[in-house]
């Protein structure tokens, strides 16, 4: 094993299970924003020097470790919404299912090998249980806001498989996902607002018992 | 004559007999070091268990003899997993393939009959303290278990002195990152076991948050000596385990070897008292989830094992 990458791409799983454990919502917002400086780092670190990967890394950088924080404690704040993450599923039972998706995506990761050689052999398994652990947020619990988290945690997934196919992707497209990401927390974190507004809560599996 | 490696293995043995208690006195020092305070003596633990060794014992009418028998078993089951685990290095006395699933099960079978005797009493908050108990170990073990499961794979031993006789810088550059999670998974099994802290507050004498004290409150004399004796080599015991990986540095030569392993303990305790100064102990209900987290961690060190 390559020494500081893997154990970068251990750290990210390890964020993934402790994102599936917390019982707050502030920590888990806090968690996602590690997570995700934690993947720019490492992109920084596949891309080497050139200015097309430091400028995406720089901007996801930017964006998931200050900017979103910021606009997710802010939609929190305004909306008053109160501290517990309300699962669905318990959160000892989300750790034990997270363990099963990863040992499903360990399984597939292995099993399907990509056509260029990734950095290491651990990106594809942690970037599908990245993806399969933010899926889990937002199926498994109640808030708006940790569907918003859920999201994002989706993007770093789909953001780390990236790496293992950097030369090939284009920086432009990075980018232009960034930037969807970015409108797309932003109008979440209005609507979010909205629906407390309207509904003195964001409990979201009132919504579909929704009639006028 | 004895061969040397033997004297060498029973040296240890007495190192760990004599030595355990100690543990206990660094922890306590740690701790009043934090708080400010001047703290026990170092060797309070030896004073406590003479003091309680000399004493008689008064036993309850509606105990019967599970009662008396829960810190003799208790106390010889861990000295015979002293015999099990390797110390610094060197094979242990007894050693044969698999017989890591036999220290689990000395571990289980001391509990099981701690558990009996607090039970045997019929006291209502011995009750609760024995099911807490069972129920904490109960997510522990796998813990414990699957850690020895990622030891063995890495160097495909069966034996606890191969396991850990093999484990060296080499292994640890090639997989540090399960290294890692297993060290972290043994640390939280060790703290959950030993009753430390973030799981249990060994100095607490409010019997409604007590979980290993309130199994032993209605023991006395030469008994309770007994059972704190065995909580101090079970502690050896499972700190050994650790400091075995943490530092693997083997054959040198002995003297230094085993000079290397009391400091590792010694920081072991330290450790501890750090952790009991810096945390408060978690809500009952929160500590499952710490238990389900020590064994995520072990599961997830053998699957990168098993993947890589």
């Amino acid at each position: 094993m390559a020494f500081p990458m893997d154990s970068l791409l251990v750290c990210v799983v390890l964020i993934d299970l402790a994102l599936l454990a917390v019982n707050r919502l502030v920590t888990l917002v806090r968690i996602a924003a590690l997570q995700g400086v934690l993947i720019g780092g490492l992109s920084l670190y596949v891309g080497g020097a050139d200015a097309a990967s430091i400028l995406t890394a720089t901007a996801s950088l930017v964006l998931k470790g200050i900017v979103f924080p910021f606009m997710l404690m802010r939609a929190m704040r305004e909306a008053s919404i109160n501290r517990e993450v309300e699962p669905y599923i318990g959160l000892n039972l989300s750790i034990i299912f997270g363990l099963a998706l990863l040992a499903l995506s360990l399984w597939l990761g292995f099993k399907l090998p990509l056509p260029v050689a990734a950095a290491s052999t651990l990106i594809v398994p942690v970037a599908l249980f990245t993806i399969l652990a933010g899926l889990f947020l937002i199926v498994g619990r109640l808030k708006a806001l940790t569907q918003i988290v859920g999201y994002l945690v989706l993007e770093n997934g789909i953001y780390t498989f990236s790496l293992a196919i950097s030369h090939q992707s284009s920086w432009i497209v990075e980018l232009g996902i960034l930037l969807d990401v970015f409108v797309a927390v932003f109008i979440m974190g209005v609507i979010t607002y909205q629906i407390n507004r309207e509904f003195d809560h964001i409990d979201t599996n009132q919504l579909s018992d929704l009639k006028d | 004559m004895i061969p040397v490696t033997t004297q060498m293995a029973l040296l240890r043995l007495a190192a760990a007999f004599v030595l355990a208690p100690l543990l206990f006195g660094v922890i306590n020092r740690t701790q009043a070091l934090f708080a400010g305070r001047k703290g026990p003596p170092l060797l309070q633990m030896y004073f406590d268990i003479a003091k309680l060794m000399r004493k008689g014992t008064v036993i309850s009418r509606t105990t019967t003899w599970v009662f008396r028998l829960g810190p003799i078993v208790g106390l010889s089951c861990v000295a015979t997993g002293c015999l099990l685990v390797p110390f610094a290095g060197l094979p242990a006395p007894i050693s044969f393939p698999g017989d890591f699933v036999v220290l689990v099960a000395l571990l289980a079978l001391m509990r099981f009959f701690t558990v009996s005797a607090a039970l045997d009493t019929g006291s209502s908050f011995e009750g609760m303290g024995a099911s807490r108990e069972v129920q904490f170990s109960a997510l522990a073990e796998p813990a414990l278990l699957v850690s020895f499961a990622v030891l063995a794979r890495q160097t495909s031993a069966l034996s606890l002195s191969e396991m850990f006789g093999q484990v060296s810088v080499i292994f640890w550059q090639q997989a540090a990152p399960s290294f890692i999670l297993v060290l972290a998974a043994l640390f939280i099994v060790f703290l959950a076991e030993n009753a430390r802290i973030p799981f249990d507050d060994p100095n607490t004498h409010l019997e409604l948050t007590m979980v290993h004290e309130v199994m032993v409150l209605d023991h006395g004399g030469p008994d309770l000596g007994f059972i704190l004796y065995g909580s101090a080599l079970k502690m050896w015991i499972l700190g050994a385990l650790i400091v075995n990986i943490v530092i693997p540095i083997h054959e040198i030569s002995v003297w230094p070897d085993i000079f290397l392993f009391i400091v590792g303990m010694l920081l072991l305790a330290v450790a501890v008292g750090v952790v009991e100064s810096v945390m408060a102990r978690l809500r009952l209900l929160h500590v499952p989830q710490l238990l389900v987290g020590a064994v995520g961690l072990a599961i997830l060190a053998l699957m990168l094992m098993l993947g890589a």
